[in-house]
């Protein structure tokens, strides 16, 4: 199952990357070696096996929906690259 | 000795007995920054105005009799740890100037103790790493050899710690980052089990294999400040609620009844530098004839950890690291024509190299016709690896082996070629994936001077059986002591 240049265009876009054609030879290399090397996971036998997301077997962390202060709404745009209104501002997204 | 080479508990003697100031201890701690920081470059942000405000409180505290064992006790900080009003950049261009309004968990425990930061350690960038040279910003160097990696991904305050820039440092570790810097760098680190320390304000890579752990001179320091930091938090979900004990009284002497196991696939590891596996071999020598029983143990599935891990944490690290859009924080990219447009500049030009690598990884794993053969194979692996662990531990109660297979590499070496560099993990990943605690103490030099460690690793939260194997391994050994020449 090897990493085409079309699958890491694919995905990233997904992830929201650039990808221009250095860096997409450059990736397709070093990707196609790192999933050729995760492919000996197929010689593991996990027949009926079940996944671990956590290892410490947690299950919901529940507490009582109260309101409690947090951040001020000052705080919360501190670090904005831009703000307006006390709201984030973001480039026009219907044009 | 000069004040900056104390360890934590020297310091607090002197401090408590009013026979030096934090503000002196702090100011000799500065000054070796002084010294030696162009060197060394392990750090991203020094804290000095803050530190010296912190410093003058302790001493007032310490005048009143209000005394907590950090109090003034000058502190690096990784710089993926929220530090409010001082600016945290995960070494990230794309957090170059982000200032959170809020302290970490951690920070916030610490600064109640009265300790003093100094400053915000370098790393790799977002913790993925395990050099320190890709840090977006620039890479830290070994004090034992400039020419040298610090390792990774806390090697800013691995670094620190060694080089006398601090008393104590905090780092985070993910796959072995506080680990095997702390072996390279020839200090103590330990990892704890995950869920022991809060990760609240953590800034995130793969939450579920993230866990903050400290570095010292000595293996009493790290039992302080494992009890400082320490202890259940519902700010973070996965915080366990389980009493902390004082590790401090783990800090004793004898080893008589203590299984100490040696995992047979880790010696046999291909890799596995010579020298490394002497000095390991002799510190083990070292715990048998002090009474401990030595263990043959298998963990079968080592040859798959590395695998398993590097899907996991891109997988984890993909997920986590959407947040970084624009919006909210971080870097903006102000010619993008549409919001998406936006996204896409923003954060290509932000991360790194290595960031982009991991993410790519870790969405295709994620992605519609993939997810199966490889996140949800690597899960299943990641539950027999813990099958692993648990086996094991029946037959022992530590277990002990190198931290990484070859010490410090040159800078530059392993950076080109990311797959070589991964597979170095091999003996630390598994602590994270089955969320056991991790150790490691300096147990010699090679021949060329370079620091190894002793990994010993234990059962969920019996940090304490780390602490008392590492203090003794210290005590017998004698190293202590030798420092850097910079």
């Amino acid at each position: 199952m090897a990493i085409t240049k079309d699958d890491i265009l694919h995905v990233a876009n997904l992830a929201r990357l650039e990808m221009d054609n250095t860096r997409l030879d450059e990736f397709s290399t070093q990707l196609g070696e790192i999933l050729g090397y995760v492919e000996k996971l197929n010689r593991a036998d996990t027949e009926g096996v079940s996944p671990t997301s956590n290892a410490m077997a947690l299950s919901n962390a529940f507490r009582e929906d109260v309101v409690r202060p947090h951040l001020t709404n000052e705080d919360a745009l501190s670090n904005a690259p831009e703000n307006e209104d006390g709201s984030f501002l973001v480039p026009k997204v219907i044009t | 000795m000069s004040l900056h080479e104390l360890t934590i508990a020297q310091a607090r003697e002197l401090l408590d007995k009013k026979e030096i100031s934090s503000k002196e201890l702090t100011s000799s701690v500065f000054d070796q920054i002084e010294r030696v920081e162009d060197k060394v470059d392990a750090f991203l942000t020094i804290s000095k105005d803050e530190a010296e405000e912190q410093a003058d409180a302790a001493d007032k505290r310490i005048a009143a009799g209000d005394i907590s064992p950090l109090t003034g006790i000058p502190l690096a900080i990784k710089d993926v740890i929220c530090t409010k009003g001082v600016r945290t950049t995960c070494a990230s261009k794309i957090l170059e100037n982000f200032i959170p309004p809020y302290d970490a968990n951690v920070m916030e425990k610490l600064n109640a103790q009265g300790a003093v930061m100094v400053g915000k350690s370098n790393m790799d960038e977002f913790a993925m790493g395990a050099s320190t040279e890709f840090s977006g910003f620039k890479p830290t160097k070994n004090p034992w050899d400039l020419s040298r990696i610090p390792g990774g991904s806390s090697g800013g305050s691995a670094a620190a710690v060694a080089a006398d820039m601090c008393i104590g440092s905090i780092g985070s570790d993910t796959g072995g980052s506080v680990r095997q810097p702390a072996s390279h760098c020839g200090v103590v680190g330990m990892k704890p089990t995950y869920g022991r320390v809060s990760r609240y304000g953590l800034v995130a890579f793969a939450s579920s294999l993230d866990q903050i752990g400290p570095f010292g001179k000595s293996v009493e320091d790290v039992a302080v400040l494992m009890n400082a930091i320490s202890g259940f938090d519902e700010r973070d979900s996965t915080s366990i609620k389980e009493d902390v004990p004082d590790f401090t009284k783990s800090l004793s002497e004898g080893m008589k009844g203590m299984k100490i196991g040696l995992p047979r696939e880790y010696f046999e590891a291909a890799g596995l530098d010579e020298e490394v596996k002497q000095l390991v071999n002799v510190a083990i020598d070292k715990l048998v004839e002090m009474g401990a029983e030595k263990v043959e143990i298998s963990l079968p599935q080592t040859e798959y950890v590395v695998s398993v891990y590097y899907i996991i944490a891109p997988c984890e690290a993909s997920s986590n690291l959407a947040r970084y859009d624009g919006v909210r924080y971080g870097k903006r990219a102000d010619d993008a024509e549409s919001m998406i447009d936006m996204f896409r500049k923003s954060r290509s030009r932000g991360f790194g190299d290595e960031v982009q690598r991991r993410i790519i990884i870790g969405t295709y794993s994620l992605s519609s016709g993939y997810y199966d053969a490889y996140y949800g194979k690597a899960s299943q692996v990641r539950t027999l690896i813990i099958e692993d662990f648990k086996d094991a531990f029946e037959k022992c109660d530590v277990m002990v082996s190198p931290v990484a297979p070859e010490p410090a590499s040159l800078i530059g070496e392993m950076s080109g070629d990311p797959l070589k560099m991964y597979t170095a993990d091999i003996f630390t990943v598994s602590a994270n994936l089955a969320g056991i605690p991790g150790m490691s103490v300096p147990c010699g030099f090679t021949k060329s001077g370079l620091p190894v460690g002793l990994q010993i690793m234990g059962k969920h939260f019996n940090e304490e059986a780390l602490i008392k194997t590492a203090y003794n391994y210290e005590k017998a050994a004698g190293i202590n002591g030798k420092k850097p020449v910079l």
